[in-house]
């Protein structure tokens, strides 16, 4: 098999996974998409450890250690993301917006008034 | 390793080649389909396509252990886990016209760029690289776990503390606190 083919294809499993990341809004569909480019890379290991018949099996092992530390960040981040949507009601990344560098329009409810003007002023 | 394929051309591709070609043109509009759709719930039963093909893939390169890993995690649990997280939230079932923020356009050009610079790239360099796939197994259940457990095994531990502390991490993250312990957030049913 031409090596070529598993390659490019993770390229471009990387390339939709990043425009998810970018795109998405929902903090949960943004975790799928950075499950979909650790999967990119694991098929890159994967190819590159049959091409060049390691003694080691380091590609394969690496794809195991992040298969893992893929469960691990999924757990953590779920955790994460429902405490947020428990204390504020959204799972909206666009609306998180509480340690942005100015006041997020509308939603003045929560930024104390100090560090809003210095942020402003420094924004300005 | 074989580092010339000049017996082999792109256009007479073998059995092995059509099939992980046809996988791989499933997988990638699955994942197409997985950030597109409005449809939350939509997009988590996609991204199962989209990572079942993966695991159809890494059979396809001989690496059979991974496969079943990819298959029992990815599909049996990280779904999962994603399809509770979607309920917890109360993701609206139907089209949610929100799903995508307004910068999408400036996502899909950045997007766009790096899939032409990779591509580019890596055609480039492995155009001529050739994977021999029928000497010997690569990644046979055997064959992985006697490297895991021979010379991988340090690192091996080090991840089992590490899922160990993210359990507990998750747990303590997600676990309600008492109302004084937690006075801004309004209070829960208990």
């Amino acid at each position: 098999m031409h090596l070529v083919y598993p390659a490019v294809l993770a390229a471009l499993l990387f390339s939709v996974g990043l425009y998810g990341v970018l795109a998405r809004r929902n903090a949960i569909l943004v975790l799928m998409s950075v499950e979909l480019m650790l999967n990119a890379v694991n098929l890159n290991l994967v190819a590159f450890d049959v091409w060049l018949r390691d003694t080691l099996h380091a590609g394969q092992a690496l794809t195991l250690f992040v298969v893992t530390v893929a469960a691990a960040e999924i757990g953590i981040g779920l955790a994460i993301v429902l405490l947020v949507f428990r204390s504020r009601g959204t799972a909206d990344v666009d609306r998180l917006t509480d340690l942005a560098d100015r006041t997020p329009p509308g939603a003045g409810d929560q930024a104390d008034t100090g560090t809003a003007a210095t942020g402003r002023g420094r924004a300005a | 390793m074989i580092l010339t394929a000049e017996a082999n051309g792109f256009l007479s591709p073998n059995g092995v080649e059509i099939v992980f070609l046809l996988v791989g043109v499933v997988t990638l509009g699955a994942a197409v389909i997985t950030v597109t759709t409005r449809q939350l719930v939509h997009a988590a039963l996609w991204l199962v396509v989209a990572l079942g093909g993966l695991a159809v893939e890494y059979l396809l390169l001989t690496a059979e252990f991974i496969a079943w890993v990819q298959v029992l995690i990815y599909v049996g649990s990280v779904v999962v886990l994603l399809l509770f997280g979607l309920m917890l939230t109360r993701a609206p079932i139907g089209r949610s016209p929100d799903a995508d923020s307004e910068n999408r356009w400036v996502a899909l050009a950045v997007a766009l760029a790096a899939a032409a610079t990779l591509v580019t790239v890596v055609a480039d360099a492995f155009r001529s690289t050739w994977i021999d796939l029928d000497r010997s197994v690569q990644g046979s259940p055997e064959v992985t776990g006697e490297s895991l457990f021979r010379h991988w095994v340090l690192p091996f531990e080090a991840l089992s503390v590490l899922l160990l502390a993210a359990l507990v991490g998750a747990i303590t993250l997600s676990r309600r606190r008492g109302a004084d312990d937690a006075p801004a957030s309004p209070k829960q049913e208990r």
